[in-house]
């Protein structure tokens, strides 16, 4: 109808140009295309549970779930094997949570410093540090508890607290490693929920006479908890999934014990050491490895969607 | 009276906070400045006690001797040059993988449509995923049945590839959200079809963030050493692999391999080795950031 406007006043060519000239199957494969490019993320995380999936339900054909998830012996290399997954799993945690105690209060605190006390020129220098040491493999922070952090240890640790004396694979050499690892992770994505905490609520709090300690834990911190559990899960993410760090620094005896300077073996560090290229595939080991990493991939899985959810939440607040 | 009063106790509350709080402020202040202190510390001693370890191998012997069991004779020629190889094939297919992903999500998916926030979901959760899950599907999934390329370089570099292209779609939808919608108006009045105006205006203008990106992925890729590990990357290869050979090796899986010596010549050799990966992504990284900065355009 409007084009037949346009004839009335314009030349009839003009019409004629505003439809396209043809189907344009061009942009129909283009499309097509780039939506083929987009699928490929569903396809491969269809992929990953496909693959972990199908071995382990022909593993738990073999073995009692209850007996897995709750037996405390850890051997499917031995004979006869055992496959109570209980002493890697708290290997695992224990792991996670030296390096949650290490990385918490510095990277919240580094957060807190860059957001609300540092001046641009600090700014400008400490960031792009971080971002370095965000940047630095983890097969350097592996070698760096092995040769510096397990050293150190060994020779401030006193005598047989908690399970002393230290060994050369520990807990807490692999657990301060990773914490160091994770530090930029809690840093920055806090530093951003806290950046983006509208000036007007700090400003409020001044004017009321608050002070500027006061200012960041009160009224910053709060406002910009979202963001900063989302980081912290984040960074609990990466470390249960951490493999290098475990592998060169935890060591591989299933051991179940809470002692922080005892070697123990986490679920990494099993498929690390297992799953190497001429295992055969259809044996007993070959698919605990997928049980185990199932195992991983749910526990990693439940943080990532906890923590894509918080972040979105604090984005809608302020943004 | 009462004005003088008044005005005493105003500038009393105006001048100067109490003891108290000021020495609360001050120790607070300085312990986030330690936090952060000790986080660069630990970088620094990082850095330094590799330096201080691996002083006496880090020479020219590091990357022009292949691997060998004899420590004074081995270095880091034939990873390096695996690892170039794996990166070759990761860019070609990490680069229009994740542009296109970037550009479906971004100029061609609706916010609201239930797809488009289902991939997007899928993504963010993508990059969460332990490196070693990503091994055991290029494992179950590449290297045998169904894909069945065996150990090699081109299964390696699928690996790496599906690990890191979360990276890349993120920092390329970024870069391409950032571009003015005014932009694209103005060429699609001008008669451009969709693509033309992807292809032309989007895109070039979205580059530098796309690049960064895609360096930010590529500099991951390098320094990920588990997921090579359930592919068999073979740790002790001595001569040059190449996308023909049935095996491959590279930067990290080498590393890994001297760390797990008991010989202290090889210590050495790691610490060498760590440092050169280091100053290798810290360059890449360096360059990204720059990059990102020089090239950042406000519209």
């Amino acid at each position: 109808m409007e084009a037949r406007g346009l004839e009335a006043t314009g030349p009839a060519a003009l019409s004629r140009r505003l439809e396209a000239p043809g189907p344009r199957y061009g942009e129909k494969a283009i499309y097509g295309l780039f939506a083929a490019c987009a699928i490929l993320s569903v396809l491969t995380t269809t992929a990953i549970v496909i693959s972990l999936i199908v071995p382990s339900i022909q593993f738990f054909g073999d073995v009692p779930i209850g007996d897995f998830l709750f037996g405390t012996d850890w051997g499917p290399t031995f004979t006869p094997p055992t496959f109570g997954v209980l002493p890697i799993v708290v290997g695992t945690l224990s792991v996670t949570f030296w390096a949650l105690l290490f990385a918490i209060p510095i990277g919240l605190g580094s957060a807190i410093y860059l957001s609300e006390y540092a001046s641009p020129r600090v700014r400008k220098l400490v960031k792009p540090m971080l971002e370095v040491l965000a940047g630095v493999p983890t097969i350097a922070f592996g070698y760096f508890a092995l040769i510096f952090i397990t050293p150190q240890i060994q020779k401030i640790w006193p005598g047989h607290f908690l399970g002393g004396p230290p060994l050369i694979f520990s807990v807490l050499a692999g657990g301060l490693a990773i914490g160091l690892m994770i530090v930029p992770i809690i840093a920055s994505i806090s530093e951003d929920a806290m950046s983006a905490v509208p000036r007007g609520l700090r400003e409020g709090a001044y004017a009321l006479g608050t002070t500027k300690a006061k200012v960041a834990t009160r009224v910053v911190f709060p406002a910009a908890l979202s963001g900063i559990v989302a980081s912290i899960i984040l960074a609990v993410s990466r470390a249960i999934g951490e493999t290098m760090v475990v592998l060169i620094a935890v060591g591989s005896t299933p051991n179940l014990t809470f002692s922080p300077v005892k070697s123990v073996q986490a679920m990494t560090a099993f498929i690390g050491t297992t799953a190497t290229g001429d295992i055969p595939t259809g044996s007993t080991v070959y698919k605990t490895i997928f049980a185990v990493a199932l195992l991983l991939f749910l526990m990693t899985l439940a943080m990532n969607l906890l923590s894509i959810r918080l972040v979105r939440r604090y984005r809608q607040v302020y943004e | 009276m009462a004005v003088t009063g008044a005005r005493g106790v105003t500038n009393e509350m105006l001048s100067a906070q109490p003891r108290k709080d000021v020495i609360r402020n001050t120790i607070f202040a300085s312990l986030l400045f330690l936090a952060i202190a000790l986080a660069l510390a630990g970088l620094c001693v990082l850095i330094g006690k590799n330096l201080v370890e691996g002083w006496s191998r880090l020479n020219l012997d590091l990357i022009t001797q292949n691997n060998s069991s004899n420590p004074a004779e081995a270095g880091l020629r034939n990873a390096i040059i695996g690892t170039i190889w794996i990166m070759a094939f990761v860019i070609l297919m990490l680069v229009p993988l994740g542009v296109g992903a970037a550009v479906f999500l971004e100029e061609y998916g609706s916010r609201t449509s239930r797809i488009t926030r289902l991939i997007e979901i899928n993504i963010q959760n993508l990059a969460g995923v332990p490196s070693i899950i990503y091994g055991l599907l290029g494992l179950a999934f590449i290297a045998r049945a169904p894909l069945s390329l065996g150990y090699t370089v081109l299964a390696a570099a699928m690996t790496l590839t599906l690990l890191v292209l979360p990276v890349v779609i993120i920092a390329s939808r970024e870069a391409i959200r950032a571009v003015p919608t005014s932009i694209r108006e103005g060429s699609l009045a001008l008669g451009a079809t969709k693509w033309q105006t992807i292809r032309r205006q989007v895109l070039p203008a979205a580059i530098p963030g796309i690049a960064t990106g895609v360096i930010l992925a590529i500099s991951r890729a390098i320094g990920e050493t588990a997921p090579l590990i359930p592919l068999g990357a073979a740790t002790f290869l001595t001569f040059t692999p190449s996308p023909t050979t049935d095996s491959f090796t590279a930067m990290p899986v080498t590393i890994f391999s001297w760390v797990k010596q008991p010989q202290p010549e090889f210590q050495t050799l790691a610490a060498a080795g760590v440092l050169l990966l280091i100053a290798l992504l810290v360059v890449m990284n360096s360059f990204a950031i720059w990059l990102r900065n020089r090239y950042e355009q406000s519209w």
